[in-house]
C-alpha cells in the first residue's frame, strides 16, 4: 500500500504515537517550553500533530532515575517514515526526558483514539471505576 | 468483575466436580468486538496480569491467541513507560 503511494506523492505520512516522560524537576513553564519545542519539531519536518494529551504529574509504577513521579505527555501525529528516528534522537539527547515510547498506529488504533477523544467510552469507564471504588 | 475473578483463578477451574459444571471460557475481545488494546490504560491491563505482574496464560483468561499476542505486546509497552511494574508483590 505505502510503496504504491510513494510513487504518486512525494511525502507519505504515517500515523505514530509517542509517549514521553519528563522529569518531575521541571516547572510548569519549563514543561510548556519543552513540549512546544517538540511540537514545533513535528511540524518543521512536514508532520502534523493530530492530538496531544498531557497527564500532568503522574506516579510511576517503578522508580526511573531515582524519581517516583513524572510528567506524561502523549503526541499523536502524522509524519514521514524517517522522522521517528530523528525525533527519538532528540529525546535521547534531552536530559529532561526520562523515558519515551514511539509506536506505529494501525487502523484499529486510529479508530480507538478517535472514539476516545470523542468521549465514547468514558461514560462506561467512569461507571466501572465508581463501582470498583 | 465477579466473572473475571472466577476465570482468573485456576483453582476454581481444576477443582470443580462434575456436579458443578465449569462455565465455558470465552474471549472477551471477540465477544465484545474490541479490536485495539490500549497500552496506556493500566487499569484495563490489570485484568491480564497476576499479583506479581506476570502476564496470565490464555488457558486461564480464555483469550484467543490473536488477542493474547496483543495483550502481551500492550503489557510490555505499559511496563516500559512505567504504567505497569516489571516486578511487583501484591499488585491486587
Amino acid at each position: 500500500m505505502a510503496a504504491k503511494k510513494t510513487k504518486k506523492e512525494q511525502v507519505v505520512l504515517h500515523d505514530y504515537e509517542s509517549v514521553i516522560i519528563f522529569t518531575p524537576v521541571l516547572s510548569e513553564e519549563q514543561l510548556k517550553d519543552v513540549v512546544s519545542k517538540y511540537r514545533a519539531l513535528i511540524t518543521e519536518n512536514n508532520g502534523e500533530v493530530v492530538h496531544e494529551e498531557n497527564w500532568g504529574l503522574t506516579k510511576l509504577a517503578y522508580p526511573i532515575e531515582k524519581k517516583t513521579t513524572g510528567f506524561y505527555h502523549i503526541f499523536e501525529y502524522k509524519a514521514p517514515a524517517d522522522f521517528v528516528a530523528k525525533f527519538e534522537l532528540a529525546f535521547r539527547r534531552d536530559e529532561r526526558i526520562m523515558r519515551f515510547l514511539s509506536t506505529v498506529l494501525d487502523k484499529h488504533a486510529i479508530v480507538y483514539n478517535q472514539r476516545k477523544r470523542n468521549g465514547e467510552f468514558n461514560q462506561n469507564k467512569k461507571e466501572k471505576q465508581q463501582e470498583g471504588k | 468483575m465477579s466473572k473475571a475473578k472466577t476465570t482468573n483463578n485456576p483453582m476454581m477451574v481444576f477443582n470443580t466436580t462434575p456436579e458443578t459444571p465449569v462455565k465455558k471460557k470465552y474471549c472477551r475481545f471477540k465477544k465484545n468486538g474490541i479490536k485495539y488494546i490500549d497500552y496506556k490504560d493500566g487499569n484495563f491491563l490489570l485484568k491480564f496480569i497476576n499479583e506479581q505482574g506476570k502476564i496470565l496464560p490464555r488457558r486461564i483468561t480464555g483469550t484467543s491467541l490473536k488477542y493474547q499476542r496483543k495483550i502481551a505486546q500492550a503489557v510490555k509497552r505499559a511496563r516500559h513507560i512505567a504504567i505497569l511494574p516489571y516486578v511487583a508483590d501484591g499488585l491486587k
